[in-house]
């Protein structure tokens, strides 16, 4: 493996270990095989301790792990006859953002999704998976067409946040983000969000008001980076690592707060370890959702998205009146 | 005098003679416009007229379109015995549009009909280019309104394949009222919930691309197609700046976020043909029952 993560040196270590002897053995005549099954069965136990008391920074290390799956990936392997349809008729066609029509087990869908890029070149033309307006109001434009054919919509969330720049501020990021989440509570499809890997802020939400919003065990959902949440908090952006402990930003938290329904569980080591089985455990998640809502009209699936949404927030209902007249 | 030794000579460009523009025979030959090849008619027309060295699309004829897309046989020609008249009592007008019928053999600058595209069933509307230049008067408007309403009898989808150098001129105002004619009628169309797929072919421009080409479910384009509302001349003249070469191109569209994608004419029964059946909703039963 190329890319290693910090909390997963000791790992990397042992199973060096365990291939140097194995090599050993194989041009002598020395016979290890104890060793090994012993270290092997060391290194089985290592890596479920570590992957089981992930901190929420290990997690944030995982959803932005440059292997991590991308919307373009699961689409592959979820759907067929997938057909991208580009632009929002306005502007332009922001790659970071990729949408189109599909089917999913026989049944027609909409499927939308935030798209990083898998090296440099193909990150500078997806700008890092950060869209502009034009990217949420594409996303938009086919929301809208998959309600005029009953089409159930599928989002894949998975970006840093909507792109802060002067050009996306000059076109109206932020009505652009506000349109989405106004016309999402209104569409009359099901509508299924998943994060895939980190939901940054309103330019994760503009593609994330659903009547189900799952999320990968270890992807994180917050309203802004932890590296931002440190500098305005503590001017210091090098305390992310504590940002990232106290803001609850991790599937688990969010799940505990209300804000999503499921943790879909991840490949053990993170979904970048084998991408055909997380797809199969996402595809699980996937077709329960749809085959929950596709029974409720127009009307029904309205309601329960607002309910959803209008259910999430902490506060005290207090006797007393709090006024300054 | 010295600076007649060092006097530029004078270079001669050579003219094409009139006798060097017809040795290609009328036909049987055909020079591609772009890369400038010359090749058998009979090869290109084979390789549905996309040039076979550069993959230029040349221009198809309304008639060759129908052929290559439609399943065969299947096609079922509407509204034949739509003939223009001359509203405005345009000079000549009834006889350009008489040699234009000689020529083609159509009625106007759009056949419309029904058929199937492997196996789906569609109304399609195919504009000709070589009918006054594509141009919507009165009957171009009427035949496609005429062609969306039989689509919306049938609940079947409507695909329109435009080719327009855009109003037709000769008809003054009445051609500018297609527009709203035509884009009324798929208003009505799509809020019953019809799918409109619009491919834009080379040109594509004015009234048309302002109405029912742009007002697609779906928007392609085919490769290289020129469309735009103004055209360039106008464009540079008025604003006085240099435009970039592909402008109004169809790839300078999709950059633009206009079109949904551009597809080379090979791809196109195959790309439709998805898009029909995804939109046919077979095996959606088995979610809905179960």
């Amino acid at each position: 493996m190329a890319y290693e993560l910090e909390f997963e040196k000791p790992l990397v270590e042992l199973r060096k270990k365990i291939s140097e002897l194995k090599e050993f053995t194989k041009h002598r005549d020395v016979d290890f095989s104890d060793e090994i099954n012993k270290l092997e069965a060391r290194l089985e136990k290592l890596e479920h301790d570590i992957y089981a008391n992930l901190s929420p920074w290990d997690r944030v290390q995982i959803a932005r792990h440059p292997n991590r799956p991308t919307t373009l990936d699961y689409i592959e392997r979820l759907f067929t006859n997938f057909f991208e349809c580009h632009g929002d008729r306005c502007f332009g066609d922001d790659e970071a953002i990729v949408g189109g029509i599909a089917k999913y087990h026989g049944l027609p869908v909409t499927v939308i999704g935030h798209q990083r890029g898998k090296d440099t070149k193909e990150n500078i033309r997806r700008n890092f998976g950060m869209p502009h307006p034009e990217g949420y109001r594409k996303a938009l434009r086919l929301m809208k067409q998959a309600e005029k054919f009953g089409r159930p919509i599928i989002c894949f969330i998975d970006t840093k946040g909507a792109y802060p720049g002067k050009a996306a501020e000059e076109r109206g990021q932020s009505e652009a983000i506000a349109r989405n989440l106004f016309e999402m509570a209104g569409l009359t499809v099901p509508v299924v969000c998943i994060v895939i890997g980190e939901g940054g802020s309103g330019g994760a939400l503009a593609l994330g008001v659903g009547n189900y919003v799952h999320m990968l065990e270890n992807s994180t959902y917050s309203v802004i980076s932890p590296e931002g949440a440190a500098a305005i908090l503590w001017k210091d952006a090098s305390l992310a690592k504590k940002a990232a402990e106290t803001m609850k930003i991790t599937a688990k938290d969010l799940k505990e707060l209300g804000v999503i329904d499921e943790i879909v569980p991840e490949v053990r080591g993170g979904a970048h370890r084998n991408v055909d089985e997380q797809a199969k455990y996402i595809d699980d998640v996937l077709q329960r959702s749809l085959r929950q809502l596709l029974p409720l009209s127009a009307e029904q699936l309205i309601a329960q998205r607002y309910e959803k949404y209008k259910q999430i927030g902490d506060f005290i209902e207090s006797q007393q009146h709090v006024s300054v007249m | 005098m010295l600076k007649d030794l060092f006097s530029k000579k004078k270079k001669y460009a050579t003219i094409p003679s009139e006798q060097a523009k017809q040795d290609v025979p009328e036909g049987i030959m055909t020079k591609c416009p772009k890369c400038k090849k010359i090749m058998y008619t009979k090869e290109l027309v084979k390789n549905l007229r996309v040039c076979i060295s550069c993959g230029y699309h040349h221009p198809m004829s309304a008639p060759e379109r129908i052929a290559c897309l439609l399943d065969e046989g299947t096609f079922c020609e509407y509204d034949r015995h739509l003939l223009s008249k001359n509203p405005l009592d345009f000079p000549q007008y009834m006889e350009k549009i008489e040699e234009d019928r000689e020529k083609t053999k159509l009625n106007e600058a759009v056949v419309t009909g029904e058929g199937t595209i492997n196996g789906f069933p569609v109304v399609v509307a195919v504009m000709d280019s070589r009918f006054r230049m594509g141009s919507m008067g009165s009957v171009v408007g009427e035949k496609i309104a005429r062609a969306i309403e039989r689509a919306m009898e049938k609940s079947v989808p409507f695909i329109i394949f435009t080719a327009s150098g855009g109003a037709r001129m000769q008809e003054g105002v009445l051609s500018l009222m297609q527009m709203a004619k035509t884009s009324a009628a798929l208003k009505l169309f799509s809020e019953q919930g019809g799918l409109i797929i619009s491919v834009m072919t080379h040109p594509t421009t004015g009234g048309v691309s302002a109405s029912f080409a742009s007002l697609g479910d779906y928007n392609f384009a085919e490769p290289g197609a020129l469309i735009g509302f103004a055209g360039r001349r106008v464009i540079e003249q008025t604003v006085r700046e240099e435009l970039p070469d592909d402008f109004q191109t169809a790839e300078f569209l999709l950059k633009h976020g206009q079109l949904d994608a551009v597809i080379p004419r090979h791809e196109l029964k195959d790309t439709l043909t998805n898009i029909l059946d995804i939109h046919q909703a077979r095996g959606e039963d088995e979610w809905r029952t179960s």
